[in-house]
């Protein structure tokens, strides 16, 4: 049936509740609120304060004792209000849940999901519109989902409630309202799989997240102009689907990376790097990234506009490799 | 000295076993700080000593089912729980026998079958592990209190009042075990809390603390059953302050430039082996030959212990991309 991102994401949430009595909620006003994005609306009626537990403003606290619910034998899900307050929690993401398992030879296992949200484009400022995913894609105990349509929004996040491992789930505020064919029943979709979203002949344009809709609308454009790209969604960062992504790159030559963050030290560049190591023979031209521009996120809205790559950035990248 | 009271409520066996414990803890460190100075043992290594009576006092209190969340100094708890001496120590020399399989080290001696939940080492980041375990046993309805272990440096972190207050929020059955060394490294308490009392610090969330001599190790375990008594009845979490000291150095590094020798002195007047076994001795519960024959068990075991280490093969270089994931 057709539902919006957030339904997709609402109905993952509700299904696993109902099918696991270990799965709960913790969060900051994702009760009697119900959500500060409105995922998880509705749940606290249906299921109580027990499943759904609305939390004091305590990120590093909240992330740690859900860890620690974790090691208990529990399946929390803990919703970080916006992937910039996860830098209050990133010890305990970090130190323990990424570390416990290997530190402690094995005994200690953290089947936890912090779902979380990133990205800007809402005019909240600099604080408030930060794409942190490559550093926690950088850290190895931990997975990264990031996905940019209903359909993998809910397969992904039933792969990650499945997954031993402490994942995390990163939501993009744009997406909420994208609507698109979702199951009804229950599904997962594999954490570690690419997705060819558009497939094409003359250009790979790898994205996750919302700059998969901005490149499928390159893509789009470019088709006008009888360039015929294939658009890469990699649904997860770690692990990321590098065959996938060669496969692709073998077969069209030239590759533009596309990304909401900062350039310096942004996830494109590790995707760049193993396309030149692992795929240089593939290559026509040089790898191209599009990403965001390295200053603080402006309140102004024509400002922050300049600042967030858009399609005719990615057409440029393209025409660049051509 | 020790209440007699207190005595006399225990059998001889278990006063003379908790002897034996600071006695095994007591040679154990001193060993390990040998191996150390003779390369056998990397990284940090912080030294139990003079403080054995609190790990020994407090887990003697504990029921089985309940988890120790600690501190990095975390020997104490290991082998006051039963943890193998040789496993201890293999796991500070880094071998593969070792607690923790030698990826934890010193500070992260993990021992799950036996309730050790770990050592950790990013002062108070533990203390909201320790409040979830709680959760999950109160919601599994388990009958299990998580200890959590921390030092007065501990208590300056944000983290600290955070997962403070979900426990009191939610009632949960959790024993704050303030260790008060007097420093946090080398920064003495009263340099760095603004505080008189850190046993009153959880007065704001509810939280009611008590304070106990921690060189007295029949009065810590007294404390320390009555506190997890309240928190096991469903009262929500406490808080318990041993006052105690290091003998040594923060770490093997440590000068120990930032207090001076007398205050050493006087604590080690009040070294909690040394006053407890005079007070066996005084109450006819321990001979001369029943000391002496202890001191050649527990320095058997640690020989022992030390054997075990050293034979111990490291891990495989496999051992490197295992448990990063589970499958």
């Amino acid at each position: 049936m057709n539902m919006t991102y957030r339904e997709a994401i609402s109905q993952a949430l509700r299904q696993a509740i109902t099918r696991d009595e270990r799965i709960f909620l913790m969060g900051e006003d994702i009760g009697r609120y119900g959500g500060s994005y409105a995922v998880t609306k509705g749940l606290l009626a249906d299921f109580g304060e027990e499943r759904i537990m609305d939390t004091p403003i305590s990120e590093a606290g909240v992330v740690g004792v859900a860890i620690g619910a974790a090691m208990g034998g529990l399946r929390p899900v803990v919703e970080l209000m916006t992937i910039n307050f996860a830098l209050l929690a990133m010890d305990q993401i970090v130190n323990h849940a990424a570390k416990l398992l290997c530190m402690s030879g094995g005994q200690i296992t953290i089947p936890l999901v912090v779902r979380t949200v990133g990205g800007a484009g809402r005019q909240l400022a600099a604080t408030h519109s930060q794409s942190f995913e490559g550093w926690f894609a950088h850290v190895p105990g931990i997975k990264v989902a990031t996905p940019a349509s209903p359909y993998d929004a809910k397969g992904l996040l039933r792969a990650a409630l499945d997954d031993p491992n402490p994942v995390i789930f990163i939501e993009h505020s744009l997406l909420y309202g994208l609507a698109g064919d979702v199951p009804e029943e229950e599904y997962s979709v594999p954490l570690g799989k690419a997705d060819v979203k558009r497939t094409g002949t003359d250009v790979t344009i790898v994205a996750y997240s919302r700059m998969v809709q901005v490149a499928l609308e390159a893509a789009a454009l470019l088709e006008k102009e009888g360039v015929n790209a294939e658009v890469m969604d990699l649904r997860s960062l770690r692990p990321w689907d590098k065959e996938t992504v060669l496969a692709s790159v073998k077969k069209t030559t030239r590759a533009v990376i596309a990304e909401e963050g900062w350039r310096t030290g942004g996830f494109g560049a590790e995707v760049a790097s193993t396309i030149a190591s692992e795929g240089f023979d593939y290559l026509d031209a040089p790898v191209q990234r599009v990403a965001g521009v390295e200053a603080p996120m402006p309140y102004n809205k024509a400002l922050e506009q300049a600042a967030i790559p858009k399609a005719s950035d990615i057409i440029a990248a393209v025409r660049a490799v051509l | 000295m020790a209440d007699m009271a207190l005595a006399e409520r225990l059998d001889k066996a278990l006063l003379v076993d908790l002897l034996r414990q600071m006695l095994l803890i007591r040679r154990f460190e001193e060993k390990a700080a040998e191996m150390y100075a003779r390369g056998h043992i990397g990284g940090f290594l912080h030294l139990y000593i003079g403080e054995e009576a609190v790990a020994v006092g407090a887990v003697s209190a504990m029921q089985p089912q309940d988890y120790i969340v600690s501190h990095y100094r975390d020997h104490g708890y290991a082998l006051a729980r039963g943890s193998p001496p040789g496993r201890v120590m293999a796991e500070l020399f880094g071998k593969a026998t070792g607690l923790s399989r030698g990826k934890g080290g010193s500070m992260h001696l993990f021992d799950v079958p036996r309730g050790m939940w770990g050592g950790y080492a990013i002062v108070a980041g533990h203390v909201p592990l320790a409040v979830g375990l709680a959760l999950a046993s109160k919601r599994k309805g388990e009958n299990r209190v998580a200890v959590c272990f921390l030092g007065d440096g501990a208590i300056n972190q944000g983290v600290f009042f955070e997962a403070m207050n979900m426990a009191s929020l939610w009632k949960l059955p959790v024993l704050f075990f303030i260790e008060n060394n007097g420093y946090g490294m080398g920064t003495a308490v009263e340099r760095a809390f603004a505080g008189k009392d850190i046993y009153r610090i959880g007065q704001g969330h509810n939280v009611p603390g008590q304070q106990v001599d921690g060189m007295q190790v029949l009065e810590v375990r007294e404390a320390t059953a009555t506190a997890l008594e309240q928190v096991r009845s469903g009262g929500g979490p406490r808080i318990l302050e041993a006052l105690t000291f290091r003998f040594r150095g923060h770490s093997m590094a440590d000068p120990e430039l930032y207090r001076s020798k007398d205050e050493a002195a006087r604590w080690m007047e009040r070294d909690p082996i040394v006053t407890y076994r005079r007070y066996l001795g005084e109450q006819d519960m321990l001979s001369q030959e029943e000391t002496d024959a202890l001191e050649r068990e527990v320095g058997a075991t640690v020989d022992e212990a030390v054997r075990f280490a050293q034979e111990s093969p490291d891990p495989e270089p496999e051992a490197l991309y295992q448990n990063v994931y589970l499958d």
